[in-house]
C-alpha cells in the first residue's frame, strides 16, 4: 500500500511530469522520423524497380522489332533462367505460354496493359514461397503479350531492417526515459523529503535544527543555505524575545508589586486625608513609571522590528542634535555643569526624527545625570554634544566627565534592562541605552562606547543621505 | 476638583484648578449659553463612565456613544464643541469615523485616544483628520488641558500679532516682550514658550503640550526638562513684578493668567 502511494507521489511530482511531457514529445518526433524514413525507402525501391522494368521493356521491344517473336522468346527464355532474375512471361493473345518463369498466372491477368503488383511463386524454387513483385504488362505488335517484373520483396526486407529496430529502439528509449525520470525524480524527491522532514522537526519546536547541505553547490544547497540563514535569524529573534519577556516580567513585576504594596499599606494604615492623598499620589507616580517602561519597551521592539523604515524621511541631524541639546542645556546649567554644543549643519540623514531625537535625548539625559560625581572635586565638569561630518557619515558624540563605564561593561549596557550596580539607586528603566542602540541599528548606523578619560563618550555613526552633495 | 496649590514656589503659584478656566462655574463659563458640549466615543464602559464623570465635574455637558456608528450619528447631529474618539471602536473604527465626518464637512475639533502611541500611529491619526492625539494611558488632567486648548473661545486668534496678559505684552511681529513697559530679553526658544503659553492664557498647558508645540517632539524626555525651561522663563517675566503671572498647577502643568482679574 505504502509503495503504491510512494509511486503515486513520485508520479505527481513536477520533475516527473516534466520528464513525461518531454518523453511524449520526443516519442512523437522519433516516430515521425521513422515513418518518413520508411516511406522514403519504399519509394526509392519502387522507383528503382519501375526504372529497371521500363528499361528492359524497351530493350525487349527493340529485340522483338529486330528479330521477331522467336528471337524475343529465346532472349526471354535465357533471361528468365538466370539466377536472381526478374519475372518474365511471354504469351500469345490466347494465353499460350511462349517463354518465361511465371507460373499459375490467372489468364485474365495478361488481358490488360499497365502496372500491377502481384504475389507469385517462383518457378525455380520447388518448395517456393510466395513473393511480391511489381510487374508491367506490355502488348507487342502481333498480338503477343509480354510481362516484365521485378521482385520488390526487398521493400519488405528494408522495412524489416529499418523500421522494426527503430520502433524497438523507440520503445526502449521510452522505457529508459521513464526509468530515468523516475530515478531523477526520486532523487529530487528524496532531498525535498529530507528538507520537509527537517523543517517539520523544526516546526515542532526544535529551532536549533538545520537543513543538511550536501556541499555540491547546487540549487538545493543554495535553498538549504538560505533557509538555514532564515532559521538562524528566527532563532536569534526568538531568543531575544524570550530574553525580553523574562526581563519584562521581572522589571514590570517589581514596580507592580511596589504599587500593590503601597495601596495595601494605605488601605491598612492611612487614616487622615493627607495620608490617603500621599498614598494615591505615590500610586499614580508608580504607574506613570510603569507606563514609561512599557512605552520604552514598545519603542525598542518597534525599532528592532524595522517597522518604522517605511516612514523614514531625510532630515537635518545637526538641527536635531542642537535642538535636543538646547532642550537639556538649562538642566546642565542648573547642575553646575559646563555644556558645549558643536553642531555644524546641515547633516542630512534619512530616518525618523522623533526616534533619533529620543535617542539623543536619552544620551544627553544620561550624560547630565551621570556627569556629576558624588564628591565634588572643584574641577568644573563638562558635557559635550558634537554633530559633525566624517567622510560619508554623520558622527554624533555625546561625552560626559562622570564616572564612565568600565570597559568590560560597555557592550553589555546596550542590552535591555542592564543597569550597572553603581546606577541602581538612580531613577531610570535601564532601557535608555538599549533604545539608543535599537534606534541606531534601525537607521543602519553603529554605536560605540568609549572612555572619555574621565567619563563616557558615546559615538554614533549614521550614513549620510547624500554624501556627495 | 481635588487639586492642591503647588507648594514648592508659593510666591508664584497661588492657584488651584478650581480657580481656572475649566473649574466648575469657572471664570470663563458663567453664561448659560456658553456651556461646552462634548461627545465621548469610547467602547470601554468603565473608561467612558470615568470620562463622563470627570468632564461633568469640569463643567462640561457630556454625551456618550459606545460604538463608531452611534458616534457618527450623534456627531452628525451636531452641536458639540469637541469630540473625544477612541481609536479602536466596534462597528466603525475611530479613524474611519473622523474621516467620514471630515468628508461631510464637519470640522468639530477632535481628540483621538489610542493605545497605539508610536510616532507613525500619531501621524496616521492626525492625517485622518484628528486635531490632537493622546496615547493611552493618559492623565485626565492632560486630556482636559488638551480639550480646553481645542474648544477655547475668545482667546487670542492665530492672526493676532499682540498677546497681552495683565501688563505683560508679547509682540509676535517685532519679537519683543515687555512687562509694565519694560523690555524683557528672551532667547528664541523662551520667546516661543511664552508665545504658546500666552496664546492659551487662562488655560492649563501641560508639559507634554509644551514639548510638542514648542520643541516639536513627542517623546518622553525622562527628566522634567520643561520645568527648568519654564522656571527660567518665569525668572525673567515674573521676578521683580507683581502680581506673578506664570503659575504652576500641580499635577497638571502651567498656566499664564492675570491673577488680579
Amino acid at each position: 500500500m505504502s509503495s503504491v502511494t510512494a509511486l503515486g507521489r513520485l508520479l505527481r511530482t513536477t520533475a516527473f511530469k516534466l520528464i513525461a511531457a518531454y518523453l511524449v514529445a520526443f516519442a512523437i518526433f522519433a516516430a515521425s522520423v521513422i515513418a518518413y524514413l520508411g516511406w522514403h525507402t519504399q519509394r526509392l525501391v519502387i522507383s528503382q524497380a519501375t526504372e529497371a522494368i521500363e528499361n528492359e521493356a524497351q530493350i525487349l521491344a527493340e529485340q522483338y522489332r529486330v528479330g521477331g517473336i522467336n528471337r524475343l522468346a529465346s532472349i526471354v527464355g535465357r533471361r528468365s533462367r538466370q539466377p536472381g532474375a526478374g519475372l518474365y512471361l511471354l504469351t500469345t493473345f490466347t494465353g499460350e505460354n511462349l517463354a518465361g518463369n511465371v507460373l499459375n498466372l490467372p489468364l485474365s491477368f495478361m488481358d490488360s496493359e499497365g502496372w500491377k503488383e502481384i504475389d507469385y511463386v517462383r518457378s525455380e524454387e520447388s518448395g517456393g514461397h510466395t513473393s511480391r513483385a511489381l510487374v508491367k504488362v506490355v502488348f507487342l505488335p502481333g498480338e503477343f503479350r509480354l510481362l516484365i517484373g521485378r521482385d520488390v520483396v526487398e521493400r519488405e526486407e528494408l522495412r524489416r531492417i529499418i523500421i522494426r529496430p527503430a520502433l524497438w529502439g523507440l520503445v526502449v528509449l521510452v522505457l529508459m526515459g521513464v526509468a530515468g525520470g523516475l530515478f531523477v525524480t526520486r532523487r529530487v524527491l528524496k532531498r525535498i523529503d529530507q528538507m520537509t522532514a527537517t523543517s517539520e522537526t523544526i516546526m515542532t519546536g526544535d529551532l536549533s535544527g538545520r537543513l543538511a547541505v550536501a556541499g555540491t553547490g547546487d540549487e538545493f544547497d543554495r535553498l538549504a543555505l538560505s533557509l538555514n540563514a532564515m532559521l538562524e535569524r528566527i532563532e536569534a529573534l526568538m531568543a531575544g524575545l524570550k530574553q525580553v519577556t523574562d526581563n519584562v516580567a521581572h522589571d514590570l513585576k517589581t514596580p507592580l508589586t511596589r504599587l500593590r504594596n503601597r495601596a495595601e499599606d494605605a488601605l491598612r494604615t492611612a487614616t487622615t486625608d493627607a495620608q490617603w492623598r500621599a498614598a494615591t499620589e505615590q500610586t499614580i507616580e508608580e504607574s506613570d513609571n510603569l507606563i514609561r517602561i512599557f512605552n520604552a519597551l514598545l519603542m525598542i521592539a518597534r525599532a528592532e522590528a524595522g517597522q518604522a523604515r517605511a516612514g523614514m524621511v531625510p532630515f537635518d541631524l545637526a538641527e536635531t542634535a542642537s535642538s535636543v541639546a538646547e532642550l537639556y542645556e538649562p538642566l546642565a546649567e542648573e547642575k553646575g555643569l559646563g555644556f558645549v554644543v558643536e553642531a555644524e549643519g546641515p547633516l542630512m540623514v534619512r530616518g525618523v526624527r522623533e526616534l533619533i531625537g529620543q535617542a539623543l535625548s536619552n544620551l544627553v539625559d544620561n550624560a547630565i545625570k551621570y556627569c556629576c560625581p558624588d564628591t565634588p572635586d572643584g574641577v568644573s565638569r563638562t558635557v559635550r554634544v558634537v554633530a559633525e561630518r566624517v567622510g560619508e557619515q554623520a558622527r554624533i558624540v555625546v561625552a560626559d566627565q562622570g564616572a564612565g563605564i568600565p570597559e568590560a561593561d560597555r557592550v553589555r549596557v546596550l542590552e535591555r534592562f542592564v543597569r550597572l550596580e553603581a546606577s541602581r539607586s538612580r531613577p531610570g528603566s535601564g532601557l535608555g541605552l538599549s533604545l539608543v542602540a535599537a534606534v541606531v541599528h534601525l537607521h543602519g548606523g553603529s554605536i560605540v562606547l568609549e572612555d572619555n578619560a574621565p567619563g563616557l563618550r558615546v559615538v554614533i555613526l549614521l550614513p549620510l543621505e547624500n554624501p556627495a552633495g | 476638583m481635588a487639586y492642591m496649590v503647588m507648594t514648592q514656589e508659593p510666591a508664584f503659584s497661588t492657584l488651584t484648578l478650581d480657580d481656572l478656566a475649566f473649574g466648575r462655574g469657572g471664570v470663563k463659563r458663567n453664561a448659560e449659553e456658553d456651556i461646552m458640549r462634548l461627545l465621548v466615543v469610547e467602547d470601554d464602559r468603565a473608561a467612558a463612565d470615568y470620562l463622563r464623570k470627570a468632564f461633568r465635574e469640569a463643567g462640561y455637558v457630556v454625551d456618550h456613544a459606545a460604538d463608531g456608528d452611534e458616534g457618527l450619528t450623534l456627531a452628525l447631529g451636531g452641536g458639540y464643541d469637541a469630540l473625544i474618539v477612541d481609536r479602536m471602536l466596534p462597528r466603525r473604527d475611530g479613524l474611519a469615523l473622523i474621516a467620514e465626518l471630515r468628508a461631510r464637512g464637519d470640522k468639530t475639533p477632535t481628540i483621538i485616544l489610542s493605545a497605539l502611541g508610536q510616532v507613525d500611529d500619531r501621524v496616521t491619526g492626525l492625517r485622518a483628520g484628528g486635531d490632537d492625539y493622546l496615547p493611552k494611558p493618559y492623565a485626565f488632567s492632560e486630556l482636559l488641558a488638551r480639550v480646553e486648548a481645542l474648544v477655547r473661545r475668545g482667546g487670542p486668534q492665530a492672526t493676532d500679532t499682540l498677546y497681552r496678559v495683565g501688563d505683560l505684552e508679547l509682540d509676535r511681529l517685532a519679537h519683543r516682550v515687555t512687562r509694565a513697559g519694560q523690555e524683557i530679553v528672551l532667547q528664541p526658544r523662551e520667546f516661543r514658550l511664552l508665545e504658546y503659553l500666552m496664546r492659551h492664557a487662562g488655560q492649563v498647558v501641560t508639559r507634554t503640550m509644551l514639548l510638542e508645540n514648542v520643541w516639536d517632539y513627542h517623546f518622553d524626555p525622562q527628566t522634567n526638562v520643561i520645568d527648568v525651561h519654564v522656571s527660567r522663563l518665569r525668572s525673567k517675566i515674573d521676578k521683580g513684578f507683581e502680581p506673578p503671572l506664570l503659575h504652576t498647577v500641580r499635577g497638571a502643568g502651567y498656566v499664564i493668567r492675570d491673577g488680579a482679574r
